[in-house]
C-alpha cells in the first residue's frame, strides 16, 4: 500500500523544523489569540483612558518639565498595564509547558522528539518571539496614541528620546521575561492551575513581601522582575521620596536577563532529569 | 528490533519492572501481555526514552532511543490515546507532530486516510470518541513510516469493526518486515492479533516464545463425550487410562485419550455415542495460569 512509503525523500532534521512545530502548536488552541487579542485592547484602553485624565486636567506650562515628562510616560504604560502583561505572559508561559504535562502530550512531543533540551528550547523560542511581539505592540500602540493625545498639551514624548525610547523597550521586553519565568514554573509544577498561581505569586506578591529597608533586602527587591521594570519605567527621580538603597538601571537590565536565561536553564535541566 | 537487557525500574522500594530481558523481532507481531500493573507501560516508555531504567538497557535497532535527535521516523508510538491536547484538532495535532520530523505535511492527509479519520479531522479531539483517539494515535505511529511500532493497549475503545481494521494493519506492518510490539491485558485480544508473545508478571518475565509454543502449555486437550449409559462408558474409559470429569448436562469431559481412541473403545463395548468434541487448549486458561501468581490487583479474598 503506498502509504507504507513516505513520497518524498527523508529530508534532515534541522531546529528550525521545531521551532516551526512549536510555532504551529502554539497558535492552534483558538484561546491563545484571543487572550493576546483582548489583553491589548485592555491595555491600550486603560493606557488611553489614563492619557486622556490627565489631558483634562493639565495646564500647559504647569510643573518641572522632567516630572510632567514622566507623568506623560506613565499614561502610556500605567501599573495596570504591566499588571495585565506580567498575568498574560506569565500565565501563558507556565501553561504551554504545564498544558502538555496536564493532558499528557508531553509524551507525545518527547516520543516524537527524544532530544528534551531541544525542545524546551524551541518552545522557549517560540514563546520569547510571540510575548515580544505582544509587548511591543501593546506598549507601542499605547505609546503612540497616549502621546498623541498629551501632544496638544505640550508634555506629549517621542522615540527619538532615549529614555522614552528605554520606557517603551522595558514595557515591551517584561511580557517575554514573565513568559519565561511561567515556562520555568510550568515545567516544575507540571499542573496547569498550579503553574499559574505560582507564576503568579512569584511575580506579584514576591514584591510585596520585601522591604526596601535593609541592603541585602533592597538588593533582593530589586533582583525581581516587577520591581525591576519599575526602576526602568522610572526616567526621574525628582519627586521621588528618596531611599537609601536605591535600584540602579543596569542592575534592572541585568535583572530581565537573569530571570530569563535563569528560567530557561532551570527548566532544560528538569526536563532532562525527570521521568516522564 | 527491540533488544531489552537486565531492565529494571524501581519507584522507590517497589520494583516495576525486574530485570527483563527479551528481544522483539522484526516481520512479527508481538504481544506483550501481562495482568494490570505487571510493568507493560513502565517497560515500553523506558523504551521511548521518557523514563530512565534503574538498571540494564533497551536498545530499538541497536540504539537507546533517548539518544535520537528525533524519533518519529524510527519508532512510532501510541501510548495512550489521551496523550493529546483536546483543544487542537486532529490535523493540527498531525502536523504539529509531521513538522518536529521534517515530515512533509501530504503525509499527515495519507495517515489520516489510513485510519479513516480524514473526516473528522477539522474537529477538536476534545469531542472524539476514544476509538477515534485511538485511531489518531495509531494514525500519529505512523506518521514517519518508521521500522518499529509499539503499541499500549491499542485495542482499548474500539468496536468490533475498528478491532478488525486494527490485527489487518498490525499484520500487514508485520508482513512488510517492520517490528511491531502491542501490549494487552487480555490474551483473547493477542489470540487473534499476535504470532510470538511476552508474558510478564510483577516486573519479571513468564514467557518468551511464539504463540504456538505457548498454545502448548495450555495443557492436554480435553474431549467432550455425550453417550446413552455415560456409567459404563466412564468405567471402560477410565480402564483404558483416561481422566474423566462429569460435565453439567450429562457430558462426559475426557483427558487423556484422543477422540478416535474413544470412538473405538466404544464400538469395541457396542456403547452409543451421540456427541464426540474435541476440544482445544484455551490459551486464555493457560495465561491465567501462568500468571495466577503475579496478579497485583486481585478482586475477591487475598490469596
Amino acid at each position: 500500500m503506498s502509504t507504507a512509503t513516505l513520497p518524498t525523500p527523508v529530508r534532515r532534521h534541522r531546529f528550525g523544523d521545531l521551532l516551526a512545530a512549536e510555532w504551529l502548536k502554539f497558535w492552534s488552541l483558538r484561546s491563545i489569540p484571543w487572550v493576546l487579542g483582548l489583553a491589548t485592547l485592555l491595555v491600550v484602553a486603560a493606557d488611553l483612558k489614563s492619557a486622556q485624565y490627565t489631558h483634562d486636567h493639565y495646564t500647559p506650562g504647569d510643573g518641572d518639565p522632567a516630572v510632567m515628562a514622566q507623568v506623560a510616560l506613565d499614561d502610556s504604560f500605567i501599573t495596570a498595564s504591566a499588571d495585565i502583561l506580567m498575568l498574560v505572559g506569565g500565565g501563558l508561559g507556565a501553561i504551554v509547558i504545564a498544558g502538555e504535562y496536564a493532558t499528557g502530550l508531553i509524551r507525545t512531543t518527547l516520543a516524537a522528539v527524544p532530544d528534551r533540551r531541544a525542545v524546551l528550547l524551541a518552545k522557549a523560542a517560540v514563546l520569547t518571539a510571540v510575548l515580544l511581539g505582544f509587548g511591543t505592540v501593546t506598549a507601542g500602540v499605547s505609546f503612540g496614541l497616549t502621546q498623541a493625545i498629551l501632544a496638544d498639551r505640550g508634555i506629549g514624548q517621542s522615540l527619538s528620546d532615549p529614555t522614552a525610547l528605554r520606557y517603551v523597550a522595558a514595557a515591551a521586553l517584561f511580557a517575554p521575561v514573565c513568559g519565561l519565568v511561567g515556562l520555568c514554573l510550568g515545567t516544575l509544577i507540571r499542573h496547569s492551575a498550579g503553574a499559574v498561581v505560582g507564576t503568579v505569586v512569584v511575580l506579584f506578591f514576591l514584591p510585596s513581601l520585601v522591604t526596601e529597608r535593609y541592603r541585602w533586602t533592597a538588593d533582593l527587591l530589586h533582583a525581581l522582575p516587577f520591581p525591576a521594570w519599575q526602576r526602568l519605567a522610572r526616567i526621574t527621580l525628582a519627586g521621588m521620596r528618596p531611599t537609601d538603597y536605591p535600584a540602579t538601571v543596569a542592575g534592572a537590565w541585568t535583572t530581565y536577563g537573569v530571570w530569563a536565561l535563569a528560567s530557561v536553564a532551570i527548566a532544560t535541566v528538569v526536563i532532562q532529569r525527570r521521568d516522564h | 528490533m527491540i533488544e531489552v537487557n537486565e531492565l529494571t525500574k524501581r519507584y522507590g522500594r517497589r520494583t516495576a519492572v525486574d530485570r527483563l530481558t527479551f528481544t522483539v523481532r522484526p516481520g512479527h507481531v508481538t504481544g506483550f501481555l501481562g495482568p494490570n500493573g505487571a510493568g507493560k507501560s513502565t517497560t515500553l516508555r523506558m523504551a521511548l526514552g521518557l523514563n530512565d531504567p534503574t538498571s540494564g538497557t533497551v536498545t530499538v535497532d541497536g540504539r537507546a532511543f533517548r539518544g535520537l535527535p528525533r524519533g518519529l521516523r524510527e519508532v512510532g508510538a501510541l501510548l495512550d490515546a489521551g496523550d493529546v491536547h483536546g483543544g487542537r484538532t486532529g490535523v493540527a495535532h498531525l502536523r504539529v507532530l509531521a513538522r518536529s520530523n521534517a515530515i512533509p505535511r501530504g503525509r499527515v492527509e495519507e495517515v489520516l486516510a489510513e485510519v479513516g479519520l480524514t473526516d473528522a479531522a477539522g474537529r477538536r479531539i476534545g469531542g472524539y470518541s476514544l476509538g477515534m483517539k485511538q485511531r489518531l494515535g495509531i494514525a500519529g505511529a505512523l506518521l514517519g513510516d518508521p521500522p518499529v511500532l509499539l503499541f499500549d493497549e491499542p485495542l482499548n475503545g474500539l468496536d468490533p469493526e475498528g478491532v478488525l481494521w486494527v490485527r489487518g494493519l498490525f499484520r500487514r506492518l508485520a508482513a512488510e518486515g517492520r517490528t511491531v510490539f502491542v501490549s494487552s491485558h487480555m490474551m483473547a485480544e493477542m489470540e487473534h492479533t499476535a504470532d510470538r508473545l511476552v508474558v510478564i508478571g510483577r516486573g519479571r518475565l513468564i514467557a518468551d516464545e511464539s504463540l504456538t509454543e505457548f498454545a502448548a502449555r495450555a495443557g492436554r486437550a480435553a474431549v467432550t463425550v455425550r453417550a446413552a449409559e455415560p456409567e459404563r462408558l466412564t468405567a471402560v474409559l477410565r480402564a483404558a487410562g483416561a481422566e474423566i470429569r462429569p460435565g453439567p448436562d450429562g457430558s462426559l469431559d475426557v483427558t487423556g485419550l484422543d477422540a478416535g481412541r474413544i470412538g473405538e473403545l466404544a464400538l469395541e463395548q457396542r456403547l452409543l455415542l451421540y456427541a464426540l468434541t474435541e476440544r482445544g487448549a484455551s490459551l486464555e486458561e493457560a495465561f491465567m495460569e501462568l500468571t495466577a501468581d503475579s496478579v497485583e490487583y486481585l478482586a475477591g479474598e487475598p490469596r
